[in-house]
């Protein structure tokens, strides 16, 4: 059986509470064991533009826990999966460094020595399960269905520390959407960011670039976009409603989270995978035919 | 008549007390959402809020959340077994020895007319409930004392409510320990219950009290002849047993007693009972006087916290209602740190050394800021950088014991502060992400108004550049924990401009330079020049997504996205050391 300590950060369960519930309904199914680890804490991100220090500490601190179990980290969150992979990197290369970390680990009796790595949600069921599991726990597929796979950067790049997939032509993503049935359009902006790291930092370029994807995304003839990420996931969600709703955009279009998506095909019911905790009207996705 | 004038007034403080704390609820201002609304509002909102509660289905939640998170308080139980043991002890011991024992004219001589102080179950229950509070004072010293449990701090305010309670308790035990072994209690009470008069009579009692009682007497000691322990115990049970259960039933006092024997005499004939009595009725005099002020008022904050909490809903009720709650919610909070010890971005604090940054210390801070003391510049800012430094995890709101909508009471007071305090620069990062989300619930003005001030106090002053001749990278300045310090890739750089040609950021401008001030590949060019205060003045380096294009694009590897980070990290530093500076010249000056 494969085994993860899911690490949900700080956005899932105060904002994408339906981001959890449908992953651990999915990966239920395909028996992936989650253990819930409650001592687990902020990945350090929003930390990696104050200071250095405590940016390495936070992700430590989790990479630390986890090895105390024993136990890979299967993160949600795109911006956790980037930000705990870059500390794994410098902590394993950096001796001096993972040395001057693991003196303050010490004060709450954890270090980290790098004998566990950290994995996204996306890789673990294309990697680990693998596409024909997958494919063995479906109970349906999608007829007409298209779907834009936003693939997010910080999954994405820097690819020498991630090791996601290939970064100028991924497939990953693409393969997990079409085991659904449904077809994954190639659009122009497929690689481009969200907009989200810039939300309450500048605005106006945030909301230029979710714009942006949204149109090329709905030109291009998708359906939904597909998230793999909360930080993108509320930015095509909660802030493309208030465009909607301030500026009449009419190119508007669904984001539909993967878990959900695929969940569906697996015959898990809509309020298990929170379908209808969205903003954008996704409850039309349980009536696509599958 | 002491007593009565004791009580008298530490019941009026006490009211007095209540009444001030109320009246802050609804006069003080707090954050961002008070402005504009006054006390008279204030208060016909609370009173139609209250109201319209009661009489409505909602009061069948109250009645829930009484009995649950109230009164069994299941919010600490599913925290940690031993800290709910800890309170539960302490609190239903001492709600019973009030009512039971501090309140029995009021109470207990009412409900049972058989009632004796002395007379079990009392005298057995009086015992068994402050062993209660003793057990949960002893593991609270434990865990803030032995366990340690992390980011557990101990103020003053925690030190008081220890301590005043283990006065209370200590002396209470102390004192029916003197009494037990008092000689003189024993003769007051023979000449008040009994009609034992006669002298063989009262030898044989009294030999029987100190043989199993645990009296002591200066003129009979052990061993006693058996005849005459029988003739005692058959005057006892004629006199005393009706009213005076055995005082072994008094487990506590009786074993205390027990030790404090070689000593009793001298205790007795120094009148240590009528002391210990002051100090007992003293203890619980001043706890009762000074708990409006203390952490105690949780009692009464605290229910209604959780009450509240439990029917309100942002964007339902009346936002002066919230206001009113939120005031009200810094007197609930008993700095248990149950939040600080779940707060996600704690882990901060190990590295920046603000306490602020944990949410237990938030509140002490804000207790201070909200009732209007005068704090200066750099106390402001410690507090802002802490309430800046939060990931909206909410984890804190959802283990706070007593109900703290503790999320909300940061987003309020957070917009208060940034709005008309210093430049923050942490609403430079992701940390505004939230913000952002509730941009539209702000006037466009407000909203842009602080984070403009952080750009402008980041931003590349580059007058002091054109003096500085020659410019060198001095690797010294570059602190160890910087990207910068182990980073020169920059020096591959060989100005193609990959890194600007990808940039979605750069691509959103008509005239990016103007908008970013330097473009990706003229702040790598400018480290390689050793132009370290130009780079990092650069308003580039904050409006990057850190989308990794530019790096991901490079063709010579340079970590241009990695090098934004490290530039970042050393501008905010700069910005803090130059105002504190400014703090300590200005300072000097005055």
């Amino acid at each position: 059986m494969i085994k993860y300590a899911l690490f949900l950060g700080c956005n899932i369960p105060a904002r994408v509470s339906q981001y959890e519930d449908s992953s651990k309904a999915v990966l239920k199914n395909l028996s992936v064991d989650l253990i819930e680890m409650r001592d687990f804490s902020c990945c350090g991100y929003p930390m990696r533009n104050i200071d250095e220090k405590a940016y390495i500490l936070s992700a430590a601190k989790n990479l630390a826990l986890a090895e105390k179990q024993g136990i890979n980290i299967l993160t949600l969150c795109q911006c956790c999966f980037g930000s705990l992979k870059k500390a794994e990197c410098l902590l394993k290369e950096d001796s001096d460094l993972r040395q001057d970390i693991n003196q303050t680990l010490a004060d709450i009796g954890l270090k980290y020595e790098g004998n566990i790595t950290v994995k996204h949600l996306l890789s673990v069921l294309y990697h680990d399960v693998g596409i024909d599991a997958i494919k063995g726990s479906l109970s349906g597929s999608y007829k007409d269905l298209k779907i834009a796979a936003h693939y997010g950067c910080h999954a994405l790049r820097p690819s020498k520390i991630t090791q996601f997939d290939d970064p100028v032509a991924p497939t990953i993503f693409d393969e997990l959407v079409e085991i659904t049935g449904a077809v994954s359009i190639d659009w122009p902006k497929k690689l481009e960011c969200c907009g989200a790291p810039l939300r309450g930092i500048n605005d106006e370029v945030s909301i230029g670039l979710t714009k942006k994807k949204v149109s090329d995304a709905g030109n291009s003839g998708a359906d939904y976009l597909c998230t793999a990420c909360p930080f993108c996931h509320l930015q095509f969600d909660f802030l493309q409603k208030r465009i909607v709703s301030d500026k009449g955009n009419s190119e508007h279009l669904a984001p539909v989270l993967y878990p959900q998506l695929l969940g569906l095909c697996m015959g898990i019911d809509k309020k298990t995978l929170g379908i209808g905790k969205d903003l954008n009207g996704l409850m039309e996705i349980i009536n696509v035919k599958r | 008549m002491v007593f009565n004038v004791l009580l008298y007034t530490s019941l009026f403080v006490f009211i007095f007390g209540v009444i001030c704390k109320i009246y802050t609820w609804f006069s003080w201002e707090i954050g961002f959402s008070s402005r504009d609304i006054n006390r008279s509002e204030r208060l016909t909102a609370a009173f139609k809020g209250i109201s319209g509660t009661i009489f409505s289905a909602k009061i069948l939640i109250l009645i829930k959340v009484f009995i649950l998170d109230v009164v069994f308080q299941k919010r600490i139980l599913k925290e940690d077994f031993l800290r709910w043991a800890m309170h539960m002890l302490i609190y239903a011991g001492f709600m019973l020895l009030l009512l039971m024992h501090a309140l029995d004219r009021h109470i207990t001589a009412c409900l049972f007319s058989e009632y004796y102080s002395t007379l079990n179950p009392f005298f057995f229950l009086r015992n068994f409930f402050g062993t209660m509070v003793i057990a949960g004072l002893a593991i609270a010293i434990y865990r803030r004392f032995i366990l340690k449990v992390p980011r557990l701090k101990t103020n003053s305010m925690d030190y008081y409510a220890i301590i005043i309670l283990a006065v209370i308790m200590v002396s209470g035990f102390f004192l029916e320990a003197t009494k037990i072994t008092s000689i003189s209690d024993f003769e007051r009470m023979v000449n008040e219950f009994s009609d034992v008069d006669e002298k063989k009579d009262l030898r044989a009692l009294e030999s029987l009290w100190v043989h199993e009682f645990g009296t002591v007497s200066p003129d009979f000691k052990e061993p006693f002849e058996q005849k005459l322990l029988e003739h005692g115990r058959e005057i006892h049970e004629t006199n005393c047993a009706a009213c005076h259960s055995s005082p072994k039933w008094a487990f506590a006092g009786y074993a205390l007693g027990n030790i404090l024997k070689p000593v009793a005499l001298s205790l007795d004939r120094a009148g240590g009972s009528k002391i210990l009595w002051y100090i007992h009725i003293l203890a619980c005099f001043l706890g009762l006087a000074y708990l409006p002020f203390s952490k105690m008022f949780h009692i009464i904050a605290g229910p209604i916290s959780l009450l509240a909490n439990a029917v309100m809903e942002k964007g339902k009720s009346d936002p002066a209602n919230i206001t009113t709650r939120q005031v009200m919610e810094l007197d609930a909070c008993t700095h248990c740190g149950a939040c600080s010890l779940r707060c996600s971005a704690a882990v901060a604090f190990d590295a920046l050394g603000n306490e602020n940054i944990l949410p237990s210390e938030k509140m002490v801070s804000l207790k201070s800021l909200i009732a209007g003391k005068k704090l200066g510049s750099m106390e402001i800012k410690a507090v802002q950088e802490g309430i800046c430094l939060c990931t909206n995890c909410d984890r804190c709101t959802v283990v706070c014991p007593v109900g703290i909508n503790l999320k909300e009471l940061w987003l309020n007071v957070r917009e208060g502060l940034i709005q008309k305090g210093h430049p923050e620069p942490l609403l430079l990062s992701p940390f505004s992400f939230v913000r952002g989300l509730n941009q539209y619930e702000l006037p466009a003005d407000e909203y842009y108004k602080p984070v403009k001030a952080a750009k402008q106090a980041v931003a590349g002053k580059f007058d002091s550049l054109i003096k500085q001749s020659p410019l060198i990278l001095d690797g010294k300045e570059v602190e160890k924990f910087n990207q910068l310090s182990k980073d020169n890739t920059f020096s591959y750089c060989f100005s193609c401009e990959n890194c600007t040609s990808v940039c979605p950021v750069v691509c959103s401008f008509d005239k990016p330079e103007e908008a970013l001030g330097l473009l990706p590949h003229q702040i790598m060019r400018c480290l390689g020049l050793g132009l370290i205060e130009m780079a990092s003045g650069a308003s580039m380096i904050w409006d990057c997504l850190t989308c990794y294009q530019c790096q991901e694009n490079c063709p010579q590897n340079v970590n241009v996205t990695d090098l934004f980070f490290g530039l970042k990290n050393l501008a905010i530093k700069n910005v803090k050391k130059a105002s504190s500076e400014k703090e300590l010249s200005q300072r000097h000056e005055a």
